[in-house]
C-alpha cells in the first residue's frame, strides 16, 4: 500500500462537563457537583491511503462526528496525533498549518446549518479560494460557475441565497464549497442523511463521480449501511468510541466479524418481498457517561463470556487487512 | 366485510398567501381490520397530512376540501370537535416522529399516562397507575417504576418512541397511525420498536397504518403498500408485487434509487429532477416532469386503474406487472 494521505494514530478525546452555577451552588449543600467526562474516542487508530473512500460507521454518540472534527484539526485530540502525509498536523507552523487546512476539506450533514443564510451562493463558493489565494479576485466569478457546473448546478444560481434552494441543491453546494479548495482529502459527515431517497441517489452519484474524476480520498462518516456499503472501499466500525472492526467492503458484508457489525447488518432494512420477524438485539446504548467495563458491546452481545466483562478485547488482525476486536477470535 | 377505515377521494387543501397547496389530491385507500399498510412517499407529497386528516388534525389554513373518511362504516369527516376527541386515542390513536413533540417535557411520565388512560375510562388511580405501569412493561421498558417518575427528558430518543407507542396502545385501538415514528432513532432500535408494534397489534389485531420514506423498511412487515406523489396515491397493492414488479415508474425509480441493490460502486439509477413544488400543481401526471416514459397524453392526469391482484396505478404508460426489478 503506498504512504498513507490520513494517519489517525492512537487518537482518544475526552469532553469534560464543568458543573453549571446552579449546580455548583446546589452541590455546596449536597457535596455532590463534581465534572463528568465523556471518552468520545478511545485509542482510535487506522490509516486511509490515497484515493481511498474509508467508511466510519456507527450508531449515534459512538464518536463518529467527533472524529471527523479532529481529522479536519476543528478539534484538537486529547491524545495521540493525526498525520497528513507523513506530517502531524498539531506540529505544524503556521504557513504549513494553512496549506493542510486548504487541503483536508469537509461537507457537512446539514447544509441549512453549515451555510451561511445571510451569504450568497456566490459568496459561500468563492470566499475561501479567494482568501488562500486559488484565484485572484477578478476570476473569482468565473471559478465559482465553473464549480456550480461541476456539482451539476446552474451558474445562475450564484446570486440566490441558501433558503432559496432545495435540500439537494444545498447539499450540492456543500459539496461546491469543499471542492473550491482544490482538497487532497474529504471528510464527509453523513452527507446525505437528510435528503429523500430520490434526491440521495443524485449526490451519491455526484460523489462517486467526483472521486473518479478527481481522484480524491474521502472519510465517508454515516450511520447508514447501505450508503457505505456503496461507496467506500473499506469500512471502520465504532462502538462507543472504539474500534471494534475495520474491514474492505466487500468482505465486511460478506463475512461480518464482530458481533455488533452482525447486529448492525442483520437489523439494517433491506429491500425483501418476502415477510420477516424482525429479530433485534436486545438493549440500548450504553450512556457514553458510564460506558460497561471490558467489552463496551458485552451487555447486548448474545455471545459474552466472563473474560468480555472485565477486559478490553484488542484490535487484532484476523486475517490480511481485517481487524476485529473481539475475545471470540483469540478462542481460536 | 366493509373495510375497517375506508377513504374515497380525499383532498386537504391548504390556502396560503402565495397559493393553494394541494396537500392531498384525490387519495383513495381502504384498511382492514388486522391489516398493515404502508404509506410511502418523500417529503411533501401528503403522507403525514393524509394521516392527520383521518384524526380530524387538520388545522387552518388547511381545510379538508372534498371526500370521505368512513371509518367503521361511519363517516368521520365533518363530525364535532368532541365526536373526535372522544375517538382520539380509543379507537383510532397516533404515533408521531419526534416523540419530545408528543410527550409534555415539564410533567413525568406516569402523570402523562395516567392522564390517557382516564381521559376514556373512570378508573381509580391506583388501578390506573398499575395499567400505565403494564404499558410500559408490554413494550420492553425495563426497571419501569423508575421510568414512570421520569421526565421525557431523562429518557433515551428510543425510550420515549416506546413511551409513546404505550400511551397509543393503551385502549387497544382498533387502528393506529404510526408516522415516522422510526426515523430518528438508531437502527438496532428501530428493529427492536418494530418487532414490538408488530407482535403488539398481531396481538390485539390493531390495524396499522405505518408511514414512511423507507421502503426497505415496510418491505419487511407490510400487507399492502400505497405510494404517494405530489399528494395522490400513484401506486397500490400487495407489498410483494408492487416492490417486486412495480407498475408506475416512479416506484420502478424509487427503488431504483435504493441502497444495497446493485453492484458497490455503480451509479444509481437516479430519478432525475426534483418532486414539483406543492403549490400551484400543474395539470396532468405530476411526475411526467421527471418520467422517461412520458409523452403527450401525460398532459391529462391519470384516474386510478385497477390491475389483477388487487393493485391499481395511475398512469398512462404503466410497466408490465411481469416486468420484475432487476
Amino acid at each position: 500500500m503506498s504512504a498513507p494521505v490520513i494517519a489517525i494514530e492512537y487518537v482518544s478525546k475526552g469532553f469534560v462537563r464543568r458543573p453549571g452555577l446552579a449546580e455548583r451552588a446546589a452541590g455546596l449543600v449536597t457535596g455532590g457537583a463534581r465534572a463528568t467526562a465523556v471518552q468520545a474516542l478511545d485509542d482510535v487508530s487506522f490509516a486511509i491511503a490515497e484515493r481511498e473512500v474509508v467508511g466510519l460507521v456507527g450508531e449515534s454518540g459512538c464518536g463518529k462526528s467527533t472524529l471527523g472534527r479532529i481529522v479536519v484539526n476543528a478539534l484538537p485530540p486529547t491524545a495521540g496525533e493525526v498525520k497528513f502525509r507523513g506530517a502531524a498536523l498539531a506540529t505544524l507552523d503556521p504557513a504549513a498549518r494553512r496549506e493542510v487546512a486548504r487541503k483536508i476539506q469537509m461537507v457537512f450533514q446539514d447544509p441549512m446549518a453549515s451555510l451561511n443564510p445571510r451569504m450568497r451562493i456566490g459568496e459561500i463558493v468563492g470566499e475561501a479560494p479567494r482568501v488562500h489565494g486559488i484565484v485572484e479576485k477578478r476570476e473569482a466569478g468565473a471559478y465559482v460557475d465553473e464549480m456550480l457546473a461541476r456539482v451539476g448546478l446552474d451558474p445562475s444560481l450564484r446570486n440566490r441565497y441558501p433558503h432559496q434552494l432545495s435540500g439537494g441543491q444545498r447539499a450540492r453546494v456543500g459539496i461546491a464549497r469543499a471542492l473550491a479548495m482544490r482538497p487532497a482529502f474529504l471528510v464527509c459527515d453523513e452527507p446525505v442523511a437528510a435528503l429523500d431517497v430520490s434526491i440521495q441517489a443524485q449526490v451519491l452519484n455526484l460523489l462517486m463521480r467526483l472521486r473518479a474524476e478527481l481522484g480524491l480520498a474521502c472519510l465517508f462518516i454515516s450511520h447508514n449501511l447501505g450508503v457505505v456499503e456503496h461507496i467506500a472501499d473499506r469500512v471502520v466500525i465504532l462502538y462507543l468510541g472504539r474500534v471494534v472492526e475495520i474491514a474492505p467492503n466487500a468482505e465486511l458484508f460478506r463475512a461480518p466479524n464482530h458481533p455488533y457489525t452482525q447486529a448492525l447488518l442483520a437489523n439494517a432494512p433491506r429491500l425483501d418481498t418476502k415477510k420477516r420477524r424482525f429479530a433485534p438485539i436486545a438493549g440500548e446504548l450504553p450512556s457514553p457517561f458510564a460506558p460497561p467495563a471490558g467489552c463496551h458491546f458485552h451487555p447486548r452481545c448474545p455471545a459474552a463470556m466472563d473474560r468480555c466483562r472485565s477486559e478490553r478485547p484488542a484490535l487484532r488482525e484476523i486475517a490480511p487487512g481485517r481487524f476485529s476486536a473481539c475475545h471470540l477470535n483469540a478462542m481460536g | 366485510m366493509a373495510p375497517l377505515l375506508e377513504i374515497d377521494g380525499l383532498k386537504v387543501q391548504f390556502s396560503l398567501r402565495d397559493g393553494l397547496v394541494r396537500a392531498v389530491d384525490g387519495v383513495s385507500l381502504a384498511v382492514d381490520a388486522g391489516e398493515v399498510l404502508g404509506l410511502v412517499g418523500e417529503s411533501g407529497s401528503g403522507k403525514s397530512v393524509t394521516g392527520f386528516a383521518i384524526l380530524g388534525l387538520v388545522d387552518p389554513p388547511g381545510r379538508i376540501a372534498a371526500g370521505a373518511i368512513r371509518f367503521r362504516g361511519e363517516e368521520l369527516v365533518g363530525r364535532s370537535e368532541a365526536e373526535l376527541r372522544g375517538m382520539r386515542g380509543r379507537d383510532i390513536a397516533m404515533v408521531f416522529q419526534d416523540p419530545m413533540m408528543t410527550l409534555n417535557p415539564v410533567l413525568r411520565i406516569d402523570t402523562q399516562v395516567v392522564e390517557a388512560i382516564t381521559a376514556h375510562e373512570r378508573v381509580s388511580a391506583r388501578a390506573a397507575r398499575a395499567r400505565a405501569r403494564d404499558a410500559l412493561v408490554a413494550v420492553g421498558i425495563a426497571s419501569p417504576d423508575e421510568r414512570l417518575s421520569a421526565y421525557p427528558h431523562q429518557l433515551s430518543g428510543g425510550m420515549r418512541q416506546r413511551v409513546a407507542i404505550a400511551i397509543a396502545l393503551l385502549h387497544r385501538p382498533a387502528l393506529v397511525i404510526a408516522d415516522e415514528p422510526t426515523t430518528a432513532l438508531d437502527v438496532t432500535i428501530q428493529s427492536q420498536i418494530v418487532a414490538q408494534m408488530q407482535a403488539l397489534c398481531a396481538e390485539s389485531g390493531t390495524a396499522l397504518i405505518w408511514i414512511t420514506h423507507d421502503l426497505a423498511l415496510i418491505s419487511g412487515f407490510a400487507d399492502r403498500v400505497a405510494v404517494m406523489y405530489a399528494g395522490r396515491i400513484v401506486e397500490q397493492g400487495p407489498v410483494g408485487d408492487v416492490l417486486g414488479a412495480p407498475l408506475h415508474p416512479y416506484t420502478r425509480g424509487l427503488i431504483g434509487s435504493l441502497l444495497g441493490g446493485g453492484a458497490p460502486g455503480a451509479p444509481l439509477a437516479q430519478i432525475p429532477g426534483l418532486p414539483p413544488s406543492p403549490i400551484n400543481l400543474p395539470p396532468g401526471c405530476a411526475f411526467a416532469p421527471r418520467c422517461p416514459r412520458a409523452d403527450g397524453t401525460c398532459a391529462t392526469a391519470p384516474d386510478d386503474t385497477a390491475h389483477p391482484g388487487g393493485r391499481t396505478v395511475r398512469c398512462w404508460h404503466p410497466h408490465a406487472a411481469l416486468e420484475t426489478v432487476a
